[in-house]
């Protein structure tokens, strides 16, 4: 008998030396110089009047400019959500002539410049200056003065809403789609109706394909909100210190405060938007899964770990 | 003998387009009967299984269960019958009479095994939540698995996985269970558990049309093995004969190769 190898306590880790990576090196190098240089033009430029940014930066007009900015941003956002979702599920319906009506839509909402929409929207008072409701060519129920009810503000959440809705839609018809097939298989074999399928298999599931683009989506109707001077509409951010700039013929540092203000925006939601992605990435490869702290949580990365849902890549749409 | 079949398929033909996938198919299975379907890949077994409970459309023929026309009504005037298909909703009650089991589970992920046997009863039949949940209870202990309750799918075992799905099939007391492949997926040592389940269900007395190559289950279990191929059925008869004793010569070479 030879001697059998009793086995030692631990192993030894291995702990080797990085490679030394002289690109990371010389990059950084380039980088820096190049930052500097980025700075020196910015800070000692007298054209961009930093005074003046300070100035107006938190200016009682420009901060209630972007109090709008972040109002319709949001109700635009609620009215494309829920458009978005109704013409999506419409679509996938059994209904033909719904189908048709959500293809519609689409169509013209995306076929035409929101610029184009936006000042049609504005133009509705003096295009129908009454509004009734009725039977077409009959009688009249209810009449009210377009300007009352579509005013410039209305008009400007309207249009918005109306043309993100129809890029929305897109985004959640291919979040239902990337579910698969076999879910509605087993749901409808239990005898569940078309409407339980979608509202208790479907969307919980297709939530994860649908969620992080739309937060995208918002970053991204933040500065389309600019554009409602089609309307025209003046109290949101971009209008505002245009205005002041025209007014003080200092026209560059007012744009400076619009871009700090919409970065600033711009950050906070790129922080939820990457929470977003994080917990809707549960149980993806690549992915930290860990032990999940809430039910929430834990629901989702059973949904990520089951591969039931098509990770859709190409998601980024904008208008 | 005049007892009325669970499961009574006539003169049944299935188009894919140009593909005539089903060519006449005749099928009787009695009440507490186990019929396993065999036969070599695209020969129709599942397609004929997925029109039993109208996951797809037939084509021609007629599917009965327990007496029911599935999918259509039909109304004879003057003589002459003619078909309406039945509403989405109709359809749907239909369905829910008629437990399935797939190749795929299918179970669904967001839910805790509890919630997917749960989830019919609780939408479907409009069940109380506590009594679909002890309901549930109740099913999942059948299969074994009444300790995994609140486990969601991806924490289970494709067998375990497999045997929620029959538990979600049966809470909501089926008259009828289709089987597709339903180890087929499965690591060849999570196999037995699942057939296990199937074992004790048909001692139990429900009716079952299985799809399977476990020839071994067919042997033990079945009360009679039908070979398809090509979209039609070559032998109907007892494992013995079907199986043991082939006389058609696709069916001799289809179970020369799986014995």
């Amino acid at each position: 008998m030879t001697d059998v190898p009793t086995p030692t306590g631990k192993p030894e880790l291995i702990k080797p030396k990085p490679v030394f990576r002289l690109d990371l090196w010389i990059w950084a190098g380039i980088v820096l110089v190049l930052g500097a240089m980025l700075v020196h033009a910015l800070f000692t430029n007298p054209n961009f009047r930093w005074d003046v940014v300070a100035q107006f930066l938190f200016d009682a007009r420009v901060i209630k400019g972007v109090g709008w900015t972040l109002l319709l941003t949001l109700a635009a956002m609620a009215i494309g959500i829920v458009l978005a979702v109704t013409t999506a599920v419409m679509r996938m319906g059994t209904n033909p002539v719904l189908r048709g009506v959500a293809w519609a839509y689409i169509w013209f909402f995306r076929g035409t410049p929101i610029y184009t929409q936006l000042v049609f929207w504005g133009l509705l008072p003096v295009l129908y200056p009454k509004l009734s409701l009725g039977v077409p060519f009959g009688p009249e129920f209810f009449v009210f003065t377009t300007q009352e009810v579509i005013n410039a503000a209305v008009a400007a959440i309207l249009g918005l809403g109306l043309n993100e809705g129809a890029y929305l839609s897109e985004i959640v018809r291919s979040g239902l789609n990337s579910v698969d097939k076999g879910q509605w298989e087993a749901a409808t074999a239990l005898g569940m109706r078309h409407g339980t399928v979608l509202r208790r298999i479907i969307i919980p599931q297709a939530m994860r394909v649908i969620v992080p683009p739309t937060g995208n989506e918002t970053i991204s109707m933040l500065k389309t909100t600019s554009l409602v001077l089609a309307v025209p509409f003046t109290y949101e951010l971009t209008f505002v210190t245009n205005a002041i700039g025209n007014k003080n013929f200092l026209p560059v540092p007012l744009l400076l405060v619009a871009v700090i203000h919409y970065l600033v925006i711009t950050s906070v939601l790129m922080v939820g938007q990457t929470h977003l992605e994080r917990y809707y990435g549960r149980g993806f490869e690549g992915q930290p899964s860990g032990r999940p702290q809430n039910k929430r949580a834990a629901r989702q990365q059973a949904i990520g770990a089951s591969g039931t849902v098509n990770d859709v890549t190409n998601l980024e749409v904008t208008p | 003998m005049t007892q009325q079949p669970m499961v009574d398929i006539r003169g049944v033909h299935k188009f894919f387009g140009d593909l005539h996938v089903l060519a006449g198919i005749d099928l009787q299975v009695a009440p507490g009967e186990v019929c396993v379907l065999m036969g070599p890949s695209g020969s129709g077994k599942s397609t004929l299984l997925r029109c039993i409970n109208e996951m797809e459309q037939i084509s021609a023929g007629r599917v009965y269960v327990d007496g029911m026309l599935m999918g259509l009504r039909e109304v004879v005037k003057d003589g002459r019958s003619v078909l309406y298909r039945l509403k989405d909703s109709e359809i749907a009650a239909q369905r829910s009479r008629i437990g399935m089991v797939f190749q795929r589970f299918n179970l669904f992920p967001h839910l805790t095994a509890v919630e997917n046997v749960m989830e019919a009863p609780v939408q479907v039949k409009k069940m109380p939540k506590p009594q679909a949940r002890e309901m549930a209870m109740t099913q999942l202990e059948r299969v074994g698995l009444s300790d995994r309750a609140d486990h969601y799918p991806a924490q289970l075992s494709g067998g375990q996985q497999q045997r929620v799905a029959i538990a979600r099939a049966l809470a909501m007391t089926p008259e009828l269970m289709l089987f597709d492949e339903p180890t087929s997926a499965l690591d060849p040592e999570l196999v037995g558990e699942v057939l296990g389940v199937m074992r004790e269900l048909a001692a139990s007395g429900m009716t079952m049309i299985v799809v399977t190559h476990e020839v071994g289950f067919a042997k033990e279990v079945a009360d009679h093995v039908v070979f398809m191929d090509g979209g039609v059925v070559i032998a109907d008869g007892s494992a013995a004969e079907t199986i043991e004793n082939p006389t058609h010569p696709r069916a001799v070479e289809f179970f020369g190769k799986v014995l």
